[in-house]
């Protein structure tokens, strides 16, 4: 039996309605800078140094506004380190004091005793500390030295000004996917709930995905870790991929990507999801004329992506209906077709295709990576690129005397 | 809707209202609320579901809600195990 209210955890033909999309996102994410302090290898927006063209506090504080008006009951704070913008608790209050809630990401850098006590105060604001392993030898390799302690402190510090259930944040690796326990250990030790989501190979974590990502054998240990010990256990819905090995996780199984999910970066621009940052995903910005309400509702691709789906090569699987195909952004970013199953596929077809992919997979189109700590050299191509493919720059300060022009076809 | 495997308990007849930190976003299949103190997320899953929770806090029971919202009778055991659930994640609170 199904009931007429219900959480997320049990909704049966909600996932239907969910497909055609909603008036307003229900989770969106938005990263107000991609300045960072830190450099994690697997960072999903490539951040490190700020973008000039960033919203302003005027504009984020217009934006706020309109989530006010949509009725976005929160929104999800990220960056880049978020807490870095001199504006970030102005904005914080500002949302706040606008009836948008906030829960924010944050390495903790800013998490000092005197700002958690102004934290536990409010009601609406939540704060999740990123911890990619339960030691500091496991998590410092992949968030860089010393992050793992800046991590605790700030963990100390929230739990000593007396916020409960603050979030820990852990992307589930192949090297601390063994430490879920220790995770857990963690959380309970600060009166904290613990959240545990899937790596994707997006920004720069697709440099590292193939070294990164859980075996096969440990997503099996991670999807019987989840039905054993997940109880209060958050996973943003990112494992739903594993559905395929029998029972349903919690959650809504299903790709949000624009139908309840989206994301507003740096700059403005709406992406269908906060792991796919490259111009195919790209909807339109909060500058633009319908502000960001116009892009949610009209956007061109947000409208194709809530139009029903289909199951592609995965069609005639079995787990169809449970995975649905898996993560669109991890698809994408491993140079798979979308409508085929998803890399880390549990039924084993993902590697499969993985083989079969000659042409190198998709970059993201933006990097903000900070100058000389990337770990891998960028070959530089110059040059007009491919015949067929050319076509001459028509920007005003072109020097080219043909710009704007393209010969006609045939 | 027809096993009921628990029996819920919830009191039809007594007063209730919308929890004062909860927030309603109408859709086109009913509703989203949002609690703000507990932050959790809740749907209801159809307009009349809507119109019933709407009604609470003018109705002087839970029952004059439903019959007000043109809930029938026979479906009332439906809407009071929905009403149930609401309670439980205290969306909704006695008046």
């Amino acid at each position: 039996m199904t009931s007429l209210a219900e959480p997320p955890a049990r909704v049966g033909s909600l996932v239907d309605q969910f497909q055609f999309g909603l008036d307003a996102p229900i989770c969106l994410t938005w990263e107000l800078t991609y300045a960072c302090n830190l450099s994690c290898v697997h960072c999903l927006s490539s951040s490190g140094r700020r973008d000039p063209r960033e919203l302003s506090t005027a504009e984020c504080k217009a934006v706020i506004d309109e989530l006010e008006r949509m009725q976005v009951f929160y929104v999800n704070i990220g960056g880049g380190e978020p807490t870095v913008r001199p504006d970030f608790w102005e904005l914080v209050d500002y949302a706040t004091e606008h009836h948008v809630g906030v829960k924010f990401s944050t390495n903790g850098v800013k998490i000092t005793p005197e700002i958690a006590e102004k934290l536990a105060a409010s009601d609406y604001v939540d704060v999740q500390i990123s911890l990619d392993g339960a030691t500091a030898e496991v998590n410092d390799v992949v968030r860089g030295p010393g992050s793992y302690a800046t991590a605790l402190r700030a963990m100390e510090n929230l739990a000593a000004a007396g916020f409960a259930g603050f979030k820990i944040s852990v992307v589930v690796t192949r090297q601390n996917v063994g430490q879920l326990d220790e995770f857990k250990a963690i959380a309970d030790r600060f009166g904290a709930q613990l959240r545990i989501t899937r790596l994707r190979p997006s920004g720069r974590g697709a440099d590292v995905w193939d070294e990164l990502h859980p075996t096969a054998a440990q997503q099996r240990e991670l999807y019987d870790w989840l039905v054993a010990r997940g109880e209060n256990v958050l996973t943003g819905d990112s494992f739903f991929h594993l559905a395929a090995f029998g029972e349903a996780l919690p959650g809504l199984n299903l790709c949000g990507a624009g139908r309840v999910v989206c994301l507003i970066d740096p700059v403005g621009d709406v992406y269908a999801c906060p792991f796919a940052i490259h111009e195919n995903f790209l909807a339109g910005n909060v500058r633009g004329e319908g502000g960001f309400q116009g892009v949610w509702q009209e956007s061109e691709l947000f409208t194709d992506l809530r139009k029903p789906q289909t199951g592609g090569a995965c069609q005639s699987c079995s787990a169809y209906d449970s995975c649905r195909g898996g993560c669109m952004a991890a698809k994408f970013f491993t140079g798979l077709p979308l409508d085929g199953p998803d890399p880390e596929c549990v039924k084993g077809f993902g590697e499969a295709a993985l083989s079969a992919v000659s042409d190198s997979p998709p970059k993201p189109s933006l990097d903000h990576s900070h100058r000389g700590r990337k770990a891998k050299a960028v070959p530089v191509t110059i040059g007009w690129g491919p015949q067929q493919e050319r076509s001459a720059p028509d920007r005003a300060c072109d020097e080219s005397p043909l710009a704007g022009f393209r010969p006609p076809a045939g | 809707m027809s096993t009921n495997v628990s029996a819920p308990v919830f009191d039809l007849d007594g007063a209730w209202r919308l929890h004062p930190q909860v927030s309603i976003r109408p859709e086109r299949f009913g509703a989203l609320l949002y609690h703000f103190g507990t932050r959790r997320l809740s749907f209801l899953k159809n307009p009349t579901l809507l119109a019933v929770v709407r009604a609470l806090d003018t109705q002087p029971t839970a029952r004059a809600a439903c019959q007000s919202a043109g809930v029938p009778d026979e479906r009332i055991g439906d809407y009071r195990a929905a009403l149930a659930t609401l309670a439980d994640s205290t969306m909704i609170c006695p008046q």
